[in-house]
């Protein structure tokens, strides 16, 4: 069973605005699945519709089966979405907020007491309890409502961008505890812009701009489709020009740092070798950014038309695909995957 | 999958538990924040009705004499205890609720499995309860300078329910169109108080000449305070029938106007 299903969803604000122009969006029971997307691309404004907080223009949205048109509650009771924007009241204790939290989803007072608990055990807040919420800290401002979105155990959980502004240490231990709920059975959507977090935490991916999903895949294949990657090599030696390289981008950053662009065929044993015969000698290397990163500009900036070759080499791939679906303002199916469709943008740019 | 997998797997959704415990979840919410600010919310209506009693009632009231019978202080004493719940079960509901709106926790209830007659019973009950804490509050203090007879009990609790009930669920409407605390203070400040204080809170209309008297008969508030007197002191100045039957209307009437804004989603939802 799928645990949320979404068919041609659109919204236009007031303002005219459309955020979502036929959105097609299913996600597994049992998933651990990445929305990503740039700022304006109507990831929030999607949660907003299957949590009920936007009303949708048109289009439908099922959770588990129920329908939100015809079941909303029992839609709602299946949910527990942690926002982007902090949404307790912080005048109220950690305690008060997770118990009354409970008693809005049907859960009687004692249970909601064992839960609060054991949550804010959980996520280190049963310390802070009684206190006032506004004297939390930002990182456990976000524990909070993730203790809070989970106090009824809910099938879906739906983070929007729960680790934003969070530090590292404990960015982490979210993602332990995100995993743990995970294998338990929860089934997670995460929007994030940390691009290592959605790499390292989930299994499938869409990738939403302009209102429209523009891919969708399970991870490992997305990851595979990169075809070129850029290693950042630190030199001994100071060079005053970039030394030329046969088959390969390379870039002086500094007289002391090299970029050198391979594609997936070629061999870095070639590179070190060529520049060795060159007296170049390498002290470090490392990637220049996370390979999920890389895809994900790629696929944007094509569709937005900024930036059409990526970083050029082979590696624009996915790009061109990207734009010629969006040139064509038709559906296609894009690189396998488990048969994944890939609605084409229709070729607009961001509006909002 | 078919349907009775789907069934075999889903853990059944008791509707009925979830609205009744959200329910009182709510209405325990506004208890907690009624007592935790009880400095706001309870203790300015007992000192301003001991100011009443003491400019209206004691010095003044000595020499305007007798009122529909009763001396002064017994006369206005119900209306006294009434202006105090109509204006905390408004004042509470409207600030809450537009608190819950501007610190955006309102979201907690809208993404819950509430119907939107539950979220609006909720704050009205909240709206009572604060009503009626405060109106038992001024109802002691009537009592260290007065003496209040019972003479139909059965009114004195429909009408302070249902007059609660109304100004609680005003609250909520204008708690959902307001945007800004300004848009929050103007209907108590502009509508509420003049109504209230013409509301025969402190007089018998039977003082006021022909034109007044009849344009007060449109003014709800009127009727709430007489029926509400009615129940204590047995005299009223209009027929308590009609009293009654125009708290009940307006109730029906904003709860059903609430209900149907929150499912529209007027000033809660894009």
């Amino acid at each position: 069973m799928n645990a949320l299903s979404v068919r041609a969803l659109t919204k236009t604000y007031n303002n005219g605005i459309q955020a979502l122009k036929g959105v097609d969006l299913e996600v597994e029971q049992g998933d651990f699945f990445a929305l990503l997307g740039p700022n304006g691309a109507g990831k929030t404004t999607l949660i907003g519709i299957v949590t009920s907080l936007v009303n949708k223009t048109a289009g439908t949205v099922s959770v588990f089966g129920h329908d939100i048109d015809r079941e909303l509650e029992a839609a709602k009771a299946c949910i527990g979405v942690v926002p982007q924007e902090l949404n307790f009241n912080q005048f109220e204790t950690p305690y008060t907020i997770v118990v009354n939290q409970a008693g809005f989803y049907g859960i009687a007072r004692p249970v909601a007491r064992e839960r609060a608990e054991k949550y804010l055990k959980q996520l280190q807040l049963w310390d802070r309890r009684d206190k006032m919420s506004r004297g939390l800290s930002g990182g456990m401002k976000r524990r909070l409502m993730i203790a809070r979105a989970l106090m009824h155990e809910p099938r879906l959980l739906i983070l929007d961008e729960p680790t934003a502004g969070v530090d590292i240490e404990i960015r982490r231990s979210m993602w332990d505890f995100l995993r743990d709920i995970n294998a338990q059975g929860t089934t997670i959507i995460l929007t994030t812009h940390y691009l290592e977090e959605a790499e390292t935490l989930c299994r499938n991916i869409a990738i939403i701009n302009g209102g429209l999903i523009v891919e969708r895949d399970r991870m490992s294949s997305l990851l595979r489709r990169l075809n070129t990657e850029t290693f950042v090599l630190n030199l001994r030696n100071s060079l005053a020009a970039a030394p030329k390289l046969e088959g390969y981008g390379i870039v002086l950053v500094d007289d002391h740092t090299l970029e050198v662009e391979t594609a997936k065929e070629q061999n870095l044993n070639d590179v070190f070798a060529r520049l060795s015969s060159l007296g170049i000698e390498v002290l470090s290397m490392r990637n220049k950014v996370n390979r999920l990163e890389e895809i994900f500009m790629r696929l944007v900036e094509g569709r937005n038309g900024t930036a059409a070759n990526g970083s050029g080499g082979g590696g624009a791939g996915v790009a061109a695909d990207g734009r010629t679906a969006a040139a064509d303002g038709r559906t296609a199916a894009v690189n396998g995957g488990p048969g994944a469709p890939v609605r084409a943008a229709a070729g607009q740019g961001e509006r909002s | 999958m078919s349907t009775v997998a789907q069934e075999a797997v889903a853990p059944p959704v008791r509707l009925g538990v979830i609205r009744w415990i959200g329910f009182k979840t709510i209405i325990i919410r506004e208890y907690g924040r009624i007592i935790r600010i009880w400095g706001q919310t309870i203790v300015p209506s007992a000192v301003t009705a001991t100011l009443y009693f003491l400019i209206f009632g004691s010095l003044i009231g000595r020499r305007v004499g007798a009122m529909g019978g009763f001396d002064y202080m017994q006369y206005i004493a119900p209306g006294v205890i009434m202006m105090a719940v109509i204006q905390n079960s408004y004042a509470n509901v409207v600030s809450s609720f537009f608190g819950a709106k501007f610190g955006k926790h309102v979201e907690e209830m809208l993404v819950a499995p509430l119907p939107s007659w539950v979220i609006v019973s909720g704050y009205v009950g909240g709206g009572v309860v604060r009503g009626l804490l405060v109106g038992s509050g001024v109802t002691i203090v009537a009592l260290l300078f007065t003496h209040l007879h019972v003479h139909h009990f059965f009114v004195i609790v429909a009408s302070v329910l249902l007059t609660s009930i109304t100004f609680s669920l005003g609250g909520f409407l204008n708690a959902l169109y307001a945007k800004n605390f300004d848009q929050v203070n103007f209907i108590p400040t502009f509508v509420l108080t003049p109504l209230t204080y013409l509301g025969g809170v402190f007089y018998s209309v039977s003082v006021l000449p022909p034109l007044a008297r009849t344009v007060s008969y449109a003014n709800p508030i009127l009727h709430m305070v007489n029926a509400f007197r009615f129940g204590f002191l047995g005299v009223s100045d209009i027929d308590i029938r009609v009293a009654f039957s125009l708290m009940i209307a307006a109730a029906v009437a904003l709860f059903t106007a609430a209900v149907l804004l929150m499912n529209r989603g007027t000033g809660i939802r894009e």
